[in-house]
């Protein structure tokens, strides 16, 4: 997700006056990078209708965010804080889907109104606080003058350059109402899936052990041989049955992760596996139950996934949770090409990590190896088997 | 051992408790303790006046791994201690830390397993006698994936039979199950011993052992 919280950083040193007005001469010399942007955008925009103008705005647009991105670091030092680059992630696709993707994208029209900015006001700003320093007997005013000035072109960038609360509240909610709905089509998908799994599995199985008993209820009179046989099947139904139940619940939530956590639970899975999976790393404590569940179903969609395409001869599953953030990474050494848009599983995954604000990245180059990585934030709470507050029906 | 073994049985499920103890009693056992839940199980299997213990793997308070815990707690306490694990489901992970809790006498089963009342009390007794019943689930399991040493060198014949042994099955009946005499069946049991570099020992030692291997612990 493009619009996560910003990372808390390690606070580095606040740049000195010396390192102020380094930057201050880089953003002087940005004059010509930035007025050859913005005459190639204006113009490409004019120019669009006779496609030449599409190369221009192509052109106008890596440069413009090059500089605006070092603006942000400059700002970000100056201020103490941390901008990342705001723009949204590049689609997939041709210059047209690409062209297309940048001029929606509200930040590449903040950063127009930024160069206006940065080449008039803001370049006279920078360009006095070099000046004062370069003009040996101004030295006193530099000494006094550059902080303030610096910090005060910082407050305008980071304003035009990044989103302020209101809209980063409002992209927030947008993102959520995304993953909610994918979240709840996904649940919804879910319960039509156990719903199938029920009547076509164990309920057809049930019937038929009800109808093996009558026939037996019959039997019993003439030909109480048959009726045993026939009592025999019914007792072979019902394990089947008691199989098909078995196999339902493990899709719904798997015991085992429930008796020992998500690194219990993955090393679990891994010996189910028929190639030897290496799990390295445990967790301090577990995540809540529904980020647990959907990681677990995550690493086992990706070690199904290996097991079926990948051809590969080992897989391994790294844990680790820091600075608020669980990481899962599942790799094999098999035959790589593997594309995350392909499967409706893999898709699944993806939502339902979404979901938590979860995403999943993979890196499958051809010749391997496949590498899934799937971060979510989380709290772990003290490590101890998460007591039920309600006894279940079942019988343990 | 007395004539009658004396057994702990810890089960939640009132319904299935009763006839639990209702099958062991009428197959030559006595149930001296029934407890449904872990805490008065702790207590039950300290009792040095039983001979093993049936044990439900989900129960009280927690219903997570609590009676697989108390049959690992109490194996290290009492060494060969006999213990039948009963669950709703099969894991390998408890399969081996099972059978990692101490040579032999010891069981894993599903609790559907339990229809089959024969096999069901022959595993006890098996479980009692010091061997090693492991579900065929978990023989499946460990059947489907890619052997390595020194497995590799068991024919497939070979391997079928120590799959049954890892069952808890007599030679007798793996015999019966692979349409064999019992003679043949001693024979690829022999040279499994031979091929896994077993020691000579006693036959029951011997058998555990190959299970063991069987499941690379």
């Amino acid at each position: 997700m493009s619009d996560t919280q910003p990372v808390p950083t390690q606070e580095p040193a606040p740049p000195g006056r010396l390192q102020l007005t380094g930057y201050a001469a880089e953003q002087v010399l940005w004059l010509v990078p930035l007025v050859i942007g913005l005459v190639l955008f204006v113009v490409g925009g004019l120019l669009v209708v006779v496609w030449v103008g599409v190369v221009f705005v192509v052109a106008a647009v890596p440069l413009i965010r090059v500089v605006a991105n070092r603006q942000r670091q400059f700002a970000g030092r100056v201020l103490g804080v941390d901008l990342p680059p705001p723009y949204r992630p590049a689609p997939e696709g041709g210059p047209l889907v690409q062209l297309r993707s940048v001029l929606a994208d509200p930040m590449t029209w903040r950063d127009l109104v930024w160069i206006l900015w940065a080449i008039t006001v803001g370049w006279v700003i920078s360009l006095l606080v070099v000046v004062l320093l370069l003009a040996v007997a101004t030295g006193f005013f530099w000494w006094f003058g550059a902080p303030p000035l610096m910090a005060m072109r910082s407050q305008v960038d980071r304003l035009l350059l990044t989103y302020g609360s209101t809209e980063t509240l409002e992209r927030r909610v947008a993102a959520l109402t995304r993953s909610r709905a994918e979240a709840v089509d996904h649940s919804a998908a879910e319960l039509r899936r156990l719903e199938r799994d029920l009547h076509d599995g164990t309920q057809a199985r049930l019937v038929a052990v009800s109808m093996s008993l009558g026939m037996a209820e019959e039997q019993f009179e003439r030909d109480p041989e048959a009726a045993r046989r026939t009592v025999t099947e019914a007792r072979a139904a019902t394990s089947a049955a008691i199989a098909d139940l078995r196999s339902v619940v493990r899709g719904i939530h798997p015991p085992v992760l429930a008796d020992r956590g998500l690194d219990g639970a993955i090393r679990a899975l891994a010996l189910d596996m028929a190639v030897p999976v290496e799990v390295v790393g445990d967790l301090s404590g577990r995540p809540p139950a529904p980020i647990e569940s959907a990681v677990y179903f995550a690493v086992a969609e990706c070690l199904a996934n290996a097991a079926k395409h990948s051809g590969h001869q080992q897989a391994w599953v790294e844990l680790a949770h820091r600075d608020g953030l669980l990481r899962v990474v599942v790799g094999d050494d098999g035959r790589g090409g593997a594309d995350a848009e392909a499967g409706t599983g893999m898709r699944g995954v993806m939502r339902r990590l979404a979901a938590f604000d979860g995403t999943m990245a993979v890196s499958s180059p051809d010749g391997g190896p496949t590498i899934v990585t799937l971060e979510v934030p989380c709290v772990l709470s003290p490590a101890s088997s998460s007591p039920r507050t309600t006894p279940s029906s079942e019988p343990g | 051992m007395r004539p009658e073994p004396r057994l702990v049985l810890a089960e939640d499920n009132a319904l299935l408790r009763a006839g639990l103890t209702q099958l062991l009693a009428g197959s030559g056992f006595v149930v001296a303790r029934e407890v449904d839940n872990a805490v008065e199980l702790d207590a039950a299997l300290l009792d040095p006046e039983v001979d093993g213990a049936v044990l439900d793997v989900r129960m009280p308070p927690t219903f997570t791994d609590e009676g697989l815990r108390a049959a690992i707690a109490v194996r290290a306490q009492r060494p060969g201690f006999p213990v039948l694990v009963l669950s709703q489901y099969v894991e390998q992970l408890y399969a081996r830390e099972l059978l990692a809790s101490g040579e032999g006498a010891v069981g894993y089963l599903l609790k559907d397993r339990v229809s089959d009342v024969r096999q069901f009390v022959d595993g006890v007794r098996r479980v009692l006698d010091g061997g090693t019943v492991l579900d065929p689930e978990v023989v499946a399991t460990v059947m489907a994936r890619r052997r390595d040493e020194p497995l590799e060198r068991l024919t497939p014949r070979e391997r079928e039979v120590l799959a049954l042994m890892a069952e808890g099955k007599s030679n007798a009946s793996i015999g019966a199950s692979l349409h064999v005499t019992e003679k043949a069946v001693a024979k690829h049991i022999n040279s499994i011993f031979a091929k896994l570099d077993l020691p000579v020992d006693l036959e029951v030692n011997r058998r555990v052992q190959a299970v063991l291997a069987y499941l690379r612990l």
